[in-house]
């Protein structure tokens, strides 16, 4: 086992050492540096000086290495946007799209488990057939469209909800500014929330269903049965309790899914998280800014990726025995 | 892949129409009224984008043919200055929305299908490689395959998009922005092929056929792609059926967030981000009828590719 761990770990160096990789080499596709950060009327002299002092002369191995270095200690260098350092950039913009990513999660999960449990125990019932086949719509449905129908309907209609940013934010660190405690936030993050977990919602309820279908069809189901239990105890201490495991498993590797797509969202609903900030980015191709969001979000898909693999071992002992 | 059966015809077998007529696959279409509904709707919105030129009532990006009075007729009523009608309304500029949708189906479809060719040619390839070869080659495309598969495809595409923006000078960006994007698409979606093309390759190298082939010693690219490709079909056209619902998503997404195709050759998804700004104003059918025709067409391929895995899958019969 630890010497799976082990290669886990080194395969996991190795993708974010190519990741990184490519966040270096868009610095050195991508114009001039040098152009970017001086003026028009600088001389050749005083471009000269500065691209020694930016080490650019370097050979690109050891450009590479100091590169890897400042990522690791958060340093991505100057937006040239924004001309602030991108690390403060993206850790004032980080809370907002985590906040939501936790929301939508939270909200796939006890809905998708909720619905998926339902629709398993009243296979033919018509409310389950309209879940499913709406859910069936759900997984076609382009995120950025779910946003705007929601906003449609909700905010331009209904005028219930707000349609785009964060609303009243209360600062409680340093760093950290929540939506959660302000009626407005609150009200805010609904419609992006739903926009973002639908998908997740569907595919979590298909797995439970799924899940929930194959358990209830075992022998000791049935001999619970037999021994005369409650239907409710049946279906949620034993059938429910045993299909969670894949469940936890994959809401788990799409925590990462969700904080990807989280730019969607942002972007329909101009939330000012690092989605949001990426997809600008790249529109005027402001570089810092760029690769410091491939890297931070190949970390987190990469931390995630093996954070589930390690806990299938913790889980699951038969995984154990077998690489003894 | 009609041509390349009848090409290889013997006397002995039964026509081509004799063999669709005979299939089980017609016989399972037939009896599924919500898959021919998707058939026909998607070949309906097909041909609907590729006569464009010819069914399009207004050239909607023909500066000289707009009349800016036309802007914002609503749908089914005539305008209030020009008094012309516009099945599905205009848009800020008086272009004809259905014109526009035609048009926009037809970018949409044109980088699907190319992003799947793409992805298919180049996963097919390198799954029959690392099948037929093993070793090193299989280890080192499957690795990189794992990887690519642990990110999702939007993230991978909006990377290669922004590398490629890097690459390209400025001026030349907006021509070139088609051909980025069917390339960033189709690079984020070739694993699922070769996944699927490597295991049924190394299943099928090791039978008879094959082993004969070898023995008349046929070369390798011909045994890949004459012996072994014809028996990995079924599998490669179900991926590219789903292939393409999921392309023609990608591309309405990354169009959408504004990395796509530019504005001035929009396909569905630049439509629904230039009209989202209209919906607050009550203009609601720039956006919604765009996004409609993108929600059916995106079902529709959705259900013909679930129908195909089933109908091919001879475990589920």
């Amino acid at each position: 086992m630890l010497a799976m761990l082990i290669r886990r770990l080194i395969q996991s160096i190795v993708v974010m050492l190519v990741v990184a990789f490519i966040a270096f080499s868009l610095f050195q596709f991508v114009g001039d540096p040098i152009n970017n950060m001086v003026g028009q009327e600088a001389s050749a002299q005083e471009r000269a000086e500065l691209r020694e002092r930016l080490g650019l002369n370097d050979p690109i191995p050891i450009q590479f290495m100091r590169f890897v270095g400042n990522a690791a200690q958060g340093n991505f260098g100057i937006s040239y946007r924004m001309a602030r350092p991108v690390s403060a950039v993206i850790a004032e913009r980080l809370p907002a799209t985590l906040e939501l990513a936790m929301i939508s999660a939270f909200f796939a999960l006890s809905m998708g488990i909720g619905l998926g449990v339902y629709t398993a125990l009243k296979r033919s019932g018509v409310l389950s057939n309209f879940i499913m086949t709406v859910s069936l719509i759900g997984v076609s449905l382009p995120t950025f469209l779910i946003g705007i129908l929601l906003i449609y309907i909700f905010a331009v209609e209904l005028r219930w909800l707000p349609s785009f940013g964060r609303g009243q934010v209360v600062r409680i660190s340093d760093w950290w500014t929540t939506g959660l405690l302000t009626p407005s936030g609150r009200a805010s993050l609904i419609l992006p929330a739903i926009t973002l977990g639908l998908f997740q919602l569907t595919l979590i309820m298909r797995l439970v269903r799924a899940e929930m279908l194959e358990v209830l069809r075992t022998d000791y189901i049935k001999f619970a049965r037999a021994r005369g239990l409650a239907q409710r105890s049946i279906h949620f201490h034993h059938a429910l309790k045993n299909t969670l495991l894949p469940v936890i498993t994959i809401t788990g590797l799409q925590l990462g899914t969700i904080i990807a797509f989280a730019i969607i969202t942002e972007t329909v609903f101009q939330w000012p998280g690092v989605g949001l900030l990426f997809i600008n980015a790249i529109r005027f191709v402001d570089v810092p800014m760029m690769s410091a969001y491939l890297v931070l979000i190949a970390l987190v898909f990469v931390v995630i990726n093996l954070i589930v693999d390690v806990l299938y071992f913790v889980v699951d002992p038969r995984l154990r025995a077998t690489k003894h | 892949m009609t041509t390349e059966q009848t090409a290889g015809d013997q006397p002995l077998r039964p026509s081509l129409w004799r063999r669709i007529l005979d299939s089980d696959l017609l016989y399972s279409f037939l009896r599924k009224p919500v898959v021919i509904v998707s058939f026909v709707l998607t070949v309906i919105i097909v041909l609907a984008a590729v006569l464009a030129p010819w069914i399009a009532p207004h050239t909607p990006f023909d500066p000289a043919s707009l009349n800016l009075m036309n802007g914002f007729t609503p749908p089914f009523s005539a305008n209030e200055f020009t008094g012309d009608t516009f099945i599905l309304g205009t848009d800020s500029q008086g272009r004809d929305v259905f014109s526009a949708i035609l048009y926009g189906a037809r970018i949409s479809l044109l980088v699907g299908f190319s992003a799947v060719a793409f992805a298919m040619i180049l996963g097919v390839g390198l799954g029959l490689l690392a099948g037929y070869k093993g070793g090193w080659v299989d280890s080192l495309i499957m690795r990189v395959a794992d990887v690519q598969l642990s990110f999702p495809a939007i993230l991978v595409a909006l990377m290669i998009f922004g590398v490629m923006r890097g690459v390209i000078p400025p001026q030349q960006q907006d021509q070139m922005a088609i051909y980025v994007l069917i390339l960033a698409i189709g690079l984020s979606d070739w694993v699922q092929y070769a996944r699927t093309v490597r295991s049924s390759t190394m299943a099928e190298k090791n039978k008879e056929y094959v082993q004969a082939a070898r023995l008349f010693s046929v070369p390798a690219h011909r045994i890949l792609l004459k012996h072994i490709l014809p028996n990995v079909t079924g599998p490669i056209l179900v991926i590219a059926t789903i292939g393409l619902a999921l392309a023609i998503i990608l591309e309405s997404t990354l169009s959408f967030l504004g990395v796509g195709v530019p504005a001035t050759q929009p396909s569905l998804g630049t439509l629904i981000r230039i009209g989202q700004d209209y919906l607050f104003s009550g203009e609601w059918w720039i956006t919604i009828f765009p996004g409609l025709t993108l929600l059916v067409l995106a079902l529709s391929v959705n259900l013909l590719g679930d129908w195909l895995r089933d109908a091919l899958n001879p475990k589920l019969r």
